[in-house]
């Protein structure tokens, strides 16, 4: 599966630097994530993980440096961009909204429309029979795709989210965080979720702080501190504490 | 669950409020007054309607988004006045309406500019519009009202199918198409997220500031609307205040059981509340009540209703 020659890289950020106000939240951060892979981002607090996620994601846009997707410089203005271009990302608060049905948030700004002149109405139909079929594709235990947000568990939000994200011929599919709010078993069914996207070809960047997990799923762990990406491993070359040395400083690149 | 169920929830009542007030008030004025039914005063209660129905429909436009456009009755004032000097001046009826409305339009998509780009409580912007197009108004008509006498609007404001007057029905019309807008179209789910998680919108792509700028626009452009039904009502475009329509359109909104929090609402919910205020100062003439006591009767209304909202779920 890894490439030692990058072939297979999917997502390349260069010197990647964006700065709020007097806050260098981004010091040239490089860092590569590779399609069949799961990609680890590790850090403090305020290290400049979600940060840099946004950048990639389209929230936020770079003060310098290059973000190459797929071979291709990107230029995202919105996360509708980074979207067509196939980056999904599952937001650490999902991004759902609540009010609106499963399937409604599914194809929330990806909706099925009929055209009848100049008036394009919802398809309201194909997009139910699509959203059931994809979270039952889902291990989580099903939520009826016609009942609103506010009304599932953590876990079938989160799958919701991640359905969300891959249900749309993404090529990445960005994690923040996606178990912290999450008991035991439910993290277990994230996590398979995660594997099997990674199975499927996906390219997959995780944010997590919880280590055990890094190791367990990722093949590349890259390690940010204070801005600045202060290091990077092949998860098999590395251990815990390594790692755990590389976010606290106590070990030097 | 059983009915006996649902009629003990809170929620339920606090969803159909307005239909259940609406029902109890029909009981009511209809015990104490017969005339309360008859076809000729239920003609005469939906004319009186249509204006504040498509003013609610604005509002629920706004109000969906956890906005709230409080300038809407004084743009309907700076759109009749736009109709009154455009018509006097020669325009025709036809180029007239559409200055009204198109007028009416610009000063909500200014709200909904300042509101979108300038990051400003859309309860200021909107304050400051109600003075700004209320004096624009005055300015305008120079403080007086111009009467407007034209065949068609007669026939507009007094003719109709059956009980039915244009005017509601237009109205009717409107509210139709709102409802199709609202959640049959991407623009309305986009609405709704934007009203009920601006940051997940936003995240998912949505351009939350293209949907304030939309709804207020329409708010302003139904204003507008409203304005040509309030010149052919009256016979007169006045550069008065309105400030009940205003009032009323919220309540309507409220009492229709739309979240003021946004992200969630109805169509059909402000048409009830709005045909329920209606209903409640036409009973209350029919008794014979004081003028002065209405606008008490209508506060005590809202604000129950308001409270009912708290059991919403």
């Amino acid at each position: 599966m890894s490439n030692p020659n990058g072939r297979d890289i999917l997502l390349d950020c260069r010197d990647v630097s964006l700065t709020f106000g007097s806050v260098r939240a981004l010091v040239d951060v490089s860092l590569t994530a590779r399609r069949g892979e799961i990609t680890a981002l590790v850090g403090d607090n305020g290290a400049g993980k979600s940060t840099l996620v946004r950048c990639v994601s389209g929230i936020h846009r770079p003060d310098s440096g290059r973000i190459l997707f797929d071979g291709e410089e990107t230029a995202f203005h919105s996360p509708e961009d980074a979207r067509d271009a196939g980056i999904e990302t599952v937001h650490q608060n999902l991004a759902l909204v609540e009010d609106l049905t499963v399937w409604q948030n599914l194809f929330l700004n990806r909706e099925i429309v009929r055209r009848f002149g100049p008036v394009a109405l919802l398809d309201r139909r194909a997009m139910q029979a699509r959203a059931k079929r994809m979270v039952s594709a889902l291990a989580v235990n099903v939520p009826e795709v016609r009942s609103r947000v506010r009304r599932l568990s953590g876990g079938q939000r989160q799958a919701v989210a991640i359905c969300r994200a891959t249900g749309f011929s993404s090529k990445l599919v960005i994690m923040d965080e996606p178990t912290a709010a999450l008991g035991v078993q439910e993290t277990a069914r994230v996590e398979e979720l995660i594997v099997r996207l990674r199975d499927e070809g996906h390219a997959v960047l995780l944010i997590s702080h919880n280590f055990a997990q890094v190791m367990r799923l990722s093949q590349q762990v890259w390690v940010m501190r204070a801005g600045r990406r202060v290091g990077g491993r092949r998860t098999a070359d590395t251990t815990g504490e390594e790692i755990v040395g590389l976010i606290t400083g106590a070990i030097e690149n | 669950m059983s009915v006996a169920a649902r009629l003990k929830d809170p929620a339920f009542w606090a969803e159909w409020a307005a239909l259940a007030g609406l029902i109890a008030l029909v009981i009511v004025f209809q015990a104490l007054n017969p005339t309360f039914l008859s076809p000729g005063n239920i003609a005469s209660m939906l004319v009186a309607a249509a204006i504040l129905i498509i003013l609610a429909v604005g509002q629920t436009f706004v109000i969906a988004t956890a906005g709230i456009d409080l300038s809407i009755a004084s743009v309907m004032t700076m759109g009749a006045v736009a109709f009154g000097l455009s018509y006097t001046a020669g325009w025709g009826l036809g180029p007239a309406c559409l200055l009204a409305v198109a007028a009416a339009g610009v000063a909500g998509a200014v709200n909904g500019m300042i509101i979108a780009w300038g990051k400003i409580a859309d309860f200021i912007v909107t304050l400051g519009m109600l003075s700004a197009a209320s004096g624009l108004a005055l300015i305008l008509a120079d403080g007086k009202p111009v009467t407007i006498v034209d065949p068609v609007l007669l026939r507009l404001s007094t003719g109709g199918f059956g009980i039915f007057g244009w005017t509601f029905l237009i109205a009717l019309a409107v509210a139709v198409i709102a409802h199709v807008a609202l959640f049959r179209t991407r623009f309305g789910t986009h609405l709704l997220a934007t009203g009920g998680a601006p940051e997940s919108a936003a995240a998912m792509g949505i351009s939350t500031r293209r949907i304030k700028i939309a709804v207020y626009s329409i708010s302003g452009a139904l204003a507008g609307l409203g304005a040509i039904l309030l010149v052919a009502r009256v016979g007169a475009a006045e550069p008065a205040s309105n400030t009940s329509f205003l009032l009323n359109s919220v309540a309507a909104v409220v009492l229709g059981g739309v979240s003021l929090f946004g992200g969630r609402g109805t169509i059909v919910g402000p048409v009830i509340g709005a045909l329920l205020l209606t209903a409640l100062v036409n009973g209350l003439t029919l008794l014979g009540v004081a003028q002065f006591y209405q606008p008490l009767a209508v506060g005590i209304v809202v604000v129950l209703a308001a409270l009912m909202t708290r059991f919403q779920k």
